[in-house]
């Protein structure tokens, strides 16, 4: 499906162009976002070797082990999948918590290091059940302060820049709960269809 | 305010000296282990920029093409017709394809209509509670080389969905319109 949707907003685009005569901006928007990419992938190194680095301390020194045991009998409930002990349901839980704490630039290391560990317990290139719910649940967004609407809102003068803080939590409420429901149902689905 | 301030420039200062300090008194070599774990970060980085330059190139050309605001233009009545307050439509079409298209329109929906306004306020809740599918997806699979999504991209843009839902309906509960 991601194939699909990545060629047809290529395609589409340049046909569009074609018919409006915007070919010069398509051209220019290519290469700019071509280097943006780079700039974005080279900025993450940063990001990356700071928060695995540190992460690596805290998982060799057991900090991490410590921090799966708190949390693992709400989190194996939805990997069931996965052996309560394995090193996936700690980075699972510390992506969580960072996501939590709307710390994205650390939340982003850790749902990579998960996803590795998630894949040495399947050993294929399809998605595991497991990854699908991870994914579920970091797209649905778990954000308790969504600092940057924070900033935005206290940019353009708001009387109350917080004040959405509390809807924000309800609807990242729902929208989760959501995505776990339809996760399962795929899920399911899966099975019935004898490929679970 | 000033108590989600200090609680978000705190606490990664405070993570940090946890793990070095939990790190130390468990006595494992720190630095050596801190440089050991970070190598694998430039990997990870330098891995994951064909697919972050493939997904941004894409939606680039249907940007600068005007063919996403023609889409946008196109489903608006649609969405408006179930419900949907047509001036926030834009952003929920464009949120799970780009979190830099999505931040612009939020900054400009809250910029026009004011951040206390109705559609200040939904547009705020909305940017906070849902995240750039397409974007997790290509850079959490891509980093680990998952060829087959199966259905995480159905199930993550239906997420989208009932998150967009859950805003307005959560926004117009408490703030009213």
């Amino acid at each position: 499906m991601v194939n699909y949707i990545w060629v047809g907003m290529a395609v589409i685009g340049i046909f569009y162009a074609m018919l409006t005569g915007r070919m010069e901006d398509v051209n220019e928007a290519l290469f700019k976002s071509a280097d943006d990419a780079v700039m974005l992938s080279i900025s993450l190194i940063s990001v990356l070797v700071f928060w695995l680095g540190l992460m690596r301390i805290a998982e060799v020194s057991g900090l991490l082990r410590k921090l799966t045991k708190l949390l693992r009998p709400i989190v194996t409930r939805f990997f069931p999948d996965i052996p309560p002990d394995h090193p996936a349901m700690g980075y699972i839980l510390s992506n969580f918590t960072a996501n939590l704490f709307g710390l994205g630039n650390a939340a982003t290391p850790m749902g990579l290091k998960a996803m590795e560990q998630m894949k040495k317990l399947s050993g294929t290139d399809e998605a595991s059940r497991s990854m699908i719910t991870f994914l579920a649940i970091n797209t649905s967004s778990v954000t308790l302060i969504p600092t940057t609407v924070i900033a935005i809102r206290m940019k353009y003068g708001s009387a109350e820049p917080t004040e959405i803080v509390g809807t924000t939590i309800l609807a990242t409420l729902v929208s989760t709960i959501g995505a776990l429901l339809v996760d399962r149902l795929f899920y399911y689905r899966r099975v019935r269809r004898g490929k679970g | 305010m000033t108590f989600v301030t200090t609680v978000s420039t705190w606490i990664i200062p405070l993570l940090i000296l946890t793990v070095l300090l939990y790190g130390t008194w468990k006595r494992v070599p720190t630095y050596e282990t801190f440089v050991e774990g970070g190598k694998e970060g430039v990997k990870m980085a330098i891995s994951l920029l064909p697919f972050l330059l493939g997904m941004m190139v894409s939606i680039a050309i249907f940007r600068a093409s005007g063919a996403m605001e023609a889409f946008v233009s196109m489903l608006s009545p649609v969405l408006a017709f179930v419900g949907i307050p047509s001036d926030i439509v834009p952003l929920a079409l464009v949120r799970p394809i780009s979190g830099t298209a999505a931040l612009g329109m939020t900054t400009e929906l809250i910029q026009t209509f004011g951040p206390d306004s109705f559609i200040g306020r939904l547009a705020s809740t909305m940017q906070g509670s849902t995240d750039t599918t397409l974007y997790v997806l290509t850079v959490y699979f891509g980093a680990v080389g998952i060829k087959k999504m199966g259905d995480a991209l159905k199930v993550g843009l239906i997420a989208d969905f009932i998150g967009i839902i859950a805003s307005i309906i959560i926004v117009t509960i408490i703030f009213g319109t």
